[in-house]
């Protein structure tokens, strides 16, 4: 279970851990749209050198980042190879029926395997140096204009809040009913497709069981204080945008210029 | 079938930033149809200890022996079926185990991943019921329709029907009322007493230890501090709480009297043993109590 990183806070002080969770956010996202402006291996080079500079920067374990990557190896695998053996075009290497190994499909691949590889670790320094609260709070404070279409925005964020609250419990929790059921004789991960689906049952189930229970505490607990989201509530964590969140900013700006130069 | 442990040490997360060492530098017996207890303050290692006694865990260093089994970091995680039917354990909170649609199928559900047929199965879950004190009528209720004090006890049936040598419990007793507290622990003691099930209890209440195990395990900060009788470990009252373990309560009643000029050879653990040990020393006796 520990093997999933992704959304996993590691605390630090770097530039990175202190810029504003919205424009952290926005720019991730950013981040995924400008990657599809690189089209030749110079722009690649550019992306990935930025990348890490930026995973330097954060001061965290690289072996984070990789491991990130781990949990979404067999996707990213299966497109690379899709790619290659159906994109025709500059030098053949080899061909069987409609499946091809050609020069376009090798470069085309790899580029793809870039754009993951860098898409994941974009997305990873956001979770490993963003606090999930901070997070939630991003996301209703980037939503709030939304409001004037009736758009649950406080609503939304407590939802996330809570979700992402509860990752590392079900987590726990998740551990500890498996343990219980290979003790009482279950093999997780061995057999046939049939058999690994049968094993899941004895975890779900459990595991569904006390996720309704917890959310029923949970409801009692905060109505039993009395809470009540939306207006008038006031934060603990103010966000407030500096100067180094627009030199954040000003730095994709210019690696968007860099990009269309390179086109 | 004895448990040992040699030079055992246990690192969560290995290798990466969030290692911590779980337990160092163990070394242990759990003997044979032996009742033992391990104590331990919260976060000493005790649950982490106990998963290595069916190879949930594996050691990170060191070898842990399961009667022939040897356990070394190197071990396959394949073929340890044959272990955890021998060895039964009943994690904190079972009742958070259950999954079946009614309590006989539950409790049938481990036996049955062992190669026991349906029959069979059905058959231990209706002894078990009952010797966990449920009545049969419950067999064919849905087990998130009970209480739960009776849902641990179903669960703690699913793990007895597997017909463990070795039954672990973890914290068996929390959250119960001290009715169903005395049930279940009396109902763990006669298991040991007529069918020879070596137990080992993982518990903070010093009462159960005193009352119920031949050898008490302390463990401290992932190691073990202290082994020994119960009546041996809790002579040291001092060294007990500068440890944040309790002492039963009759210990440590017996202590204050020492101060008030009683005398004990040893600190008596149960009410019995107090007044056979109080009853020479009061004035009373001496008036020729011909009582006895």
């Amino acid at each position: 279970m520990n093997k999933l990183i992704f959304g996993r806070y590691i605390p630090g002080d770097s530039f990175i851990h202190r810029l504003d969770p919205r424009g952290k956010l926005l720019l991730s996202f950013y981040f995924i749209g400008i990657i599809f402006l690189a089209h030749n291996w110079q722009s690649y080079l550019l992306l990935f050198l930025f990348t890490m500079f930026a995973v330097l920067m954060s001061r965290v374990n690289l072996g984070f980042f990789i491991r990130g990557v781990r949990p979404l190896i067999w996707l990213i695998l299966f497109t690379v190879i899709l790619q290659i053996f159906f994109t025709r075009g500059g030098h053949l290497y080899w061909h069987w029926g409609p499946l091809v190994v050609s020069q376009y499909g090798l470069v085309n691949g790899g580029y793809i395997f870039m754009r993951f590889v860098l898409i994941i670790f974009m997305s990873t320094l956001l979770t490993l140096t963003t606090p999930p609260l901070q997070l939630s709070d991003a996301i209703e404070s980037i939503l709030k204009p939304f409001k004037v279409f009736h758009l649950p925005v406080y609503e939304i964020a407590l939802m996330i809040s809570i979700a992402l609250r509860f990752v590392p419990t079900l987590m726990d929790e998740t551990e500890k009913i498996m343990n219980a059921q290979r003790a009482r004789g279950v093999d997780f991960g061995s057999g046939s497709l049939s058999q690994k689906m049968r094993a899941i049952i004895p975890l779900l189930i459990p595991l569904f069981v006390n996720s309704f229970n917890r959310a029923e505490d949970l409801a009692t607990a905060m109505e039993a204080r009395g809470y009540q989201g939306g207006e008038g509530r006031t934060k603990y964590r103010v966000l407030t945008w500096k100067g180094q969140d627009t030199l954040a900013v000003a730095a994709f700006a210019v690696i968007t210029g860099l990009l269309i130069w390179l086109r | 079938m004895d448990i040992t442990f040699k030079d055992v040490a246990f690192t969560y997360q290995a290798g990466s930033p969030f290692a911590s060492d779980a337990l160092t530098d163990i070394n242990l017996t759990i003997h044979d149809q032996a009742f033992t207890a391990i104590i331990g303050h919260t976060g000493s290692g005790k649950s982490t200890l106990v998963q290595h006694l069916n190879a949930l865990l594996k050691p990170s260093a060191g070898t842990v022996t399961i009667g022939e089994r040897v356990i070394t970091p190197e071990t396959d995680n394949k073929n340890l079926k044959p272990i955890r039917q021998k060895v039964g354990m009943v994690f904190q909170f079972p009742e958070n185990q259950l999954f079946e649609e009614t309590v006989a199928k539950d409790i049938a559900f481990g036996p049955m991943n062992f190669g026991v047929s349906e029959a069979d199965a059905l058959q231990r879950a209706t002894e078990m019921v009952q010797l966990v004190g449920l009545d049969t009528q419950y067999l064919e209720r849905s087990p998130f329709d009970l209480s739960g004090g009776q849902m641990r006890r179903v669960a703690i049936a699913g793990v007895l029907a597997m017909k463990p040598e070795v039954l672990i419990l973890d914290e068996p007793t929390a959250g119960l009322d001290p009715v169903g507290r005395r049930e279940i622990l009396g109902m763990v003691e006669r298991l040991h007493r007529e069918q020879h099930l070596t137990v080992v209890l993982i518990t903070h209440l010093m009462e159960d230890v005193a009352a119920y195990a031949d050898q008490v395990v302390v463990m401290d900060r992932g190691q073990v501090a202290k082994t020994g009788t119960p009546q041996a470990v809790f002579q040291d009252v001092a060294w007990l709480q500068s440890h944040q373990l309790g002492v039963p309560e009759t210990a440590l009643f017996a202590e204050k009297l020492k101060q008030r000029g009683f005398q004990f050879e040893q600190l008596p653990l149960t009410e019995a043993a107090l007044a056979a040990a109080l009853a020479p020393q009061l004035p009373l006796t001496k008036r020729g109590a011909t009582d006895e």
